[in-house]
């Protein structure tokens, strides 16, 4: 006997956080964010709309309503190219590409994404190691990343590698900056500053 | 500023799989007698990451990089070829203008590191510096070699020509194909001239990744391209090194090859060959060495 | 009457009889301000009689009480503290005038916008009150007695513009028998309407019910019409405008034609070749040409920079030689200056369309089969280059058309505002490419708007015919293929908000719904008539809700989509009313201004002409009087600014109601206790 499995959606007032989406409209780039027309010209612009569960439409009405447990839960934010079409196509000039970022930095920052999703694993170890070294390696980066997420995932890339390699596009140099102290100093003030 | 001088901010990119990309600037540039003189001590730029994570830190990044510019010499235009660098950079500068709070806080940050605060050194791109500074006539009157190759389709990507229009207008953008024509290369006209490649997805989500350039691939090919030619180092990569895993999937094999706009200049305007970084290329190795008469590999290759 | 007028006397104590009435407006001032404790203030105040607090003043009670304590007291000066004087000013001064006092004796001060609503300390509040009425208290008793200036109206009317706004209030004043100039600057009369082929949502012809109008304008004893002309020059005030038209020659005498256009059939050009403005460049032209057929008037005009006569001076002149006889053709005309004077102006210039190049993703001009909605409506038209049929740039018939609402509107990049009457001619022409091609149709939309009579009806028709509705605004147009199906059509990449997904829809033809605004020379155009534009660009009304078709400036009136977007009934019922504000003017036959006006003490004056560069509303000229030359106010144009008063170097410009002793007054009577 086939069953169907069946869901209930279904919001309530009580998971709609108002105090929270006017604090991400308060953020640079998010002002505008309530002139929302909802036209969705933003989702016909966007490239990776076809592949994700909200489309920045929803993503926009989703944190109007202060729903933010779906928006920072969503593929959306991950699946964003910062291409920026969104926001250059939208009619009421929001800026939607910053409310991605914003979206992506308070996931990262309370976790809130499958531990072994690429996306935000590469933006972390890239964070980290220009932290370290000032500069980053593609190489260095793509191992890392590959490391904590699937490694399997490095046969894969084998041929690609190889051919990086021949060509002389596969740089294992470490670069670092000179002035590396004056750059974490710089981040510190930058930290404290909040 | 001086006649022909720039400082110049390569980015992480151009030192790696972008390597080529930086060969044939300095190659095209020397071609045009204009100076690059890189940026000392440049740090990374941040790109899409930083900003991801943190944004007074990702901004932070970029006034260091102008601070830098500033002190060694105020006098020059500073030249990201990298879009990402290009953009952050840009929109640094922007933000700090129109929030004095970012604007603050960066100030706060150099000087407690001894930097002059943030100033307004001016982002430019190599497109639009030959475009604007030397321009189209003078490119054209130092034609060197003439094209024998392909028609070819001009991809712009998005980082360059959003949000920020200096570079070139966000649809239906025409300096690359003006400055191409203009040493006797002939473009196709194409819709996708600005849709995104994906970026890093094609590491993170191929399925998803390379799916977007195999739409750009096809759609060149299908006006009648026979390479493609980009300004971006990430495009290039991603178009150039999964052409045989995009033609597996889809079953229409492609070998396309992926050029720099600078290349293509470069070597009309008498550049030689091999200082190209035409033997990077991973696609479409053959019609390279046929169109730019490129000699045996082991030779051109340093 | 001015003339004898000298420095103003202090009428000597006891001479001023003073009644004060302070306002409670309900609980709007009384629930801040102490309203008794106002009264009983100024009941103590030197020279006032009378001192009473009121529910509200402005009632029919309050006015009479104003009256009975004027008689019974012999009230002379008057004070009232209540509301702003914007809102009741007028109707203490018609309270007191009804009760012989003369209205300018009155002084009127805002306890409630100036006080009750911007403050919340009673005590305080209730001070300031105390502190206004005491100044009013000492400006009043240097009021004088005034009286309005009544301004004669000449009965004649101009309309500039000759679509259906100017037709219609040219035909309802003709029709009250007054004499209409009608200006419009193309070679015909009928604006953008007749250019529509059906109009929303009765699908009437919009020929069959615009040109019975037109050739009653034509046939209408008492309109004189001019075409090819254009408003060069307007001078003067309400009553009394000095109009210059200047008419371009048509080189064709209107005086003379038949209207049998031989001379067009006989044109050396066999082939018309030259874009035709009309069908907006999608037909052709002869340099000789009627600009459509039901064209009023019904004369050819030649154009000069395409007619090889003109060009070269080498013609056969077929043209001159067909028309014969009649000797219509007069090749040597020139522009003519035309000179009128009417009473009033109604302007009805109409509108521009969007042009949709300005918003390059959605292809027109790059791609061929881009159109806009003007462009369909003369495909679709009978009389237009196709005779009706609706085809592709390679004579096609398309077999899918996508429909894209609000371009150029509601858009922070180019229009902000929505114009109104897309949505319902997007569904007309939706229903219209249906039924004439059978093609599938997509209308894609971000709300539909059809708040009119009929308007929400055509809706629900259109959905039973099968119109495809997507609501989701349209990202891009391209030709960007991604399968077979889509090869050689024009893909509209969308996202369909209703069903969530993203879809591409590959179209034969596009129909961009461009927005209304206002024309590109609109801010010169205002310029000439004396009248403000609106910050988006339209010319600007007095009121938005109370006086939608007068202007700041006396006498000109607005009817049209000059105003803001409109459909035809809203612009027909503007038109009337614009027609009716002129004729109550006219019928009137004066206007009465109140004079609070600048005046010149002309032995003062030492004709230094500092005063005339200032007016910023060329009230002031020169009169020369025994040999002297002294500044002179005009009345009726001055508008009581007080620029010119205050930049007189020898301070001979005074002004009524304002007078420095009246001023200082009140001031001192502020600072009373400072």
């Amino acid at each position: 006997m086939m069953t169907m499995g069946f869901g209930r959606t279904l919001r309530y007032q009580r998971e709609a956080d108002p105090a929270w989406a006017d604090g991400v409209r308060r953020l640079p780039g998010c002002e505008a964010l309530f002139r929302c027309l909802q036209c969705g010209t933003c989702s016909g612009a966007c490239p990776l709309a076809i592949y994700m569960d909200f489309t920045p439409r929803r993503i926009v009405a989703l944190v109007r309503e202060g729903f933010h447990d779906d928006a920072l839960a969503c593929q959306t934010i991950w699946l964003c190219a910062s291409c920026y079409a969104c926001a250059v196509h939208c009619p009421q000039q929001i800026q939607i590409t910053d409310l991605m970022y914003s979206l992506k930095r308070e996931a990262i920052r309370r976790g809130l994404y499958p531990k072994r999703l690429p996306i935000p694993v590469l933006a972390q170890e890239f964070f980290r190691m220009v932290e370290r070294r000032g500069r980053s390696s593609e190489f260095w980066l793509v191992l890392r990343m590959a490391l904590r997420t699937n490694p399997l995932v490095l046969f894969s890339m084998i041929r690609t590698g190889w051919q990086l390699l021949r060509t002389g596009r596969l740089s294992l140099r470490r670069e670092r900056i000179d002035r590396l102290e004056q750059l974490r100093r710089e981040l510190a003030a930058a930290r404290e500053a909040g | 500023m001086p006649a022909g001088r720039y400082l110049y901010f390569p980015g992480c990119s151009l030192r790696a799989t972008g390597v080529a990309y930086e060969e044939s600037l300095r190659a095209l540039f020397e071609r045009l007698q204009l100076r690059l003189e890189e940026l000392a001590d440049w740090n990374c730029c941040g790109a899409t990451s930083y900003m991801a994570i943190d944004e007074g830190a990702a901004f932070l990044l970029s006034a260091r990089n102008l601070s830098l510019a500033r002190q060694q010499d105020e006098r020059c235009d500073l030249v990201a070829p990298c879009s990402a660098c290009y953009l952050v950079l840009r929109k640094t500068q922007d933000y700090a203008v129109r929030y004095p709070e970012i604007r603050r806080r960066l100030d706060q940050s150099l000087a407690s590191a001894s930097l002059t605060p943030l100033d307004s050194v001016k982002v430019r791109h190599p497109l639009e510096v030959i475009y604007n500074d030397v321009g189209l006539e003078e490119v054209r009157s130092r034609v060197v070699n003439r094209w024998r190759g392909g028609r070819l389709a001009c991809y712009y990507g998005c980082q360059v020509v959003r949000p920020y229009e200096e570079v070139d207008r966000p649809h239906n953008p025409r300096r690359m194909d003006e400055l191409l024509e203009a040493v006797g290369v002939p473009t196709v006209e194409f819709a996708l001239k600005t849709k995104c490649c994906g970026g890093s997805l094609t590491g993170t989500i191929p399925e998803v990744g390379l799916r977007l350039n195999y739409i750009l691939l096809k759609e060149a090919a299908r006006k009648g391209a026979e390479a493609i030619v980009t300004l971006c180092p990430l495009c290039q990569f991603n178009l150039d090194a999964y052409q045989d895993q995009i033609g597996r999937q889809s079953g229409e094999p492609l070998d396309m090859p992926v050029l720099y706009f600078t290349q293509v200049l470069g070597w009309a305007l008498g550049a030689p060959p091999e200082k190209l970084g035409l033997e990077r290329s991973i696609s479409g190795r053959d019609l390279i060495r046929r169109w730019f008469s490129v000699r045996s590999p082991r030779e051109a290759y340093v | 009457m001015f003339e004898e007028r000298g420095i103003l006397p202090c009428p000597p104590d006891g001479a001023s009889r003073i009644g004060v009435y302070v306002c409670h407006c309900g609980s709007n001032i009384a629930a801040v301000v102490d309203v008794r404790a106002v009264a009983r203030y100024a009941a103590k105040l030197p020279g006032v009689v009378v001192a009473r607090d009121y529910k509200y003043l402005c009632s029919d009670p309050g006015q009479d009480l104003l009256a009975q304590d004027i008689r019974e007291h012999n009230l002379n000066r008057i004070v009232v503290a209540s509301c702003s004087p914007h809102l009741h000013e007028h109707t203490f001064r018609h309270a007191i005038a009804a009760a012989g006092l003369n209205p300018y004796l009155l002084q009127m001060i805002n306890i409630r916008e100036q006080v009750s609503w911007v403050h919340e300390d009673r005590r305080r509040a209730t001070e300031k009150a105390c502190d206004l009425v005491r100044a009013a208290v000492r400006r009043v008793r240097r009021h004088k007695p005034l009286e309005n200036l009544r301004v004669p109206i000449h009965p004649d009317v101009l309309v500039v513009g000759g679509g259906i706004a100017g037709i219609h209030a040219a035909l309802t004043l003709a029709g009250a028998g007054k004499r209409v100039y009608l200006v419009e600057r193309q070679p015909s009369i009928g604006g953008h309407m007749a250019m529509f082929d059906k109009t929303f949502p009765t699908l009437d012809c919009a020929a069959c019910i615009l040109t019975p109008k037109m050739s009653a304008v034509k046939a209408h004893p008492n309109i004189t019409l001019w075409t090819l002309s254009e408003v060069t020059r307007v001078e003067g005030y309400v009553g009394n405008y000095r109009v210059e038209v200047t008419r371009w020659p048509r080189y064709i005498r209107e005086d003379l034609c038949a209207g049998c256009l031989e001379c067009i059939e006989a044109c050396v050009y066999k082939d018309a070749k030259f874009p035709d403005e009309f069908n907006l460049g999608l037909g052709k032209r002869k340099p000789i040409y009627l600009p459509f057929p039901q064209a009023v008037p019904q004369v050819p005009v030649i154009d000069p920079s395409t007619c090889i006569q003109f060009k070269t001076g080498r013609c056969k002149k077929t043209c001159v030689q067909a028309c014969g006889e009649r000797r219509a053709i007069d090749l040597e005309a020139s522009e003519k200056v035309e000179r009128i004077q009417v009473g009033s102006i109604i302007v009805a210039t109409g509108f521009q369309a969007f042009d949709p190049a300005r918003m390059p993703d959605y292809g027109y001009g790059l791609y061929p089969n881009v159109y806009t909605s003007l462009e369909i409506e003369r495909l679709v038209n009978s009389s237009g280059p196709t005779a009706g049929e609706l085809l592709l740039r390679d004579g096609r018939r398309p077999s899918s058309v996508g429909i894209i609402h609000c371009v150029g509107s509601r858009d922070r990049k180019q229009n902000r505002w929505c114009s109104r009457v897309c949505c319902m001619y997007s569904l007309k022409l939706a229903h219209l490419i249906r039924e004439r091609t059978g093609a599938e149709v997509f209308n894609f939309y971000i709300d539909m708007r059809t708040p009119g009579k009929g308007f929400e009806e055509f809706y629900q028709q259109l959905l039973e015919e099968g119109v495809h509705f997507i609501r989701g605004r349209v990202a891009e147009v391209t030709d960007w293929a991604l399968d077979p199906s889509e090869e050689g059509k024009l893909v509209l990449r969308v996202e369909d908000t209703l069903l969530g997904t993203v879809r591409r829809i590959p179209v034969d033809m596009v129909v961009l719904a461009v927005g209304l605004e206002p024309h590109r020379d609109a801010e010169e155009v205002r310029r000439m008539f004396n009248i403000s534009c609106s910050k988006e660009g339209f010319f600007l009304e007095r009121h938005p809700k109370l006086a939608p078709v007068s202007t700041f400036t006396d006498g000109v009136f607005l009817a049209g989509c000059c105003q803001g977007p409109k459909d035809i009934p809203d612009t027909v019922a503007q038109a009337g009313a614009a027609a009716a504000e002129a004729l109550a003017l006219i019928d009137t036959g004066y206007v009465e201004q109140e004079p609070n006006t600048a005046y010149v003490v002309e032995e003062h004056c030492s004709g230094c002409r500092t005063c005339i560069s200032m007016c910023p509303y060329s009230a002031i000229s020169m009169a020369a009087q025994d040999g002297q030359w002294h500044a002179q106010v005009n009345p009726v144009l001055c508008k009581g600014c007080g620029t010119c008063v205050a930049t007189c170097p020898s301070g001979s410009i005074r002004q009524n109601l304002f007078e420095d002793e009246e001023i200082f007054e009140e001031t001192e009577g502020v600072m009373a206790y400072v």
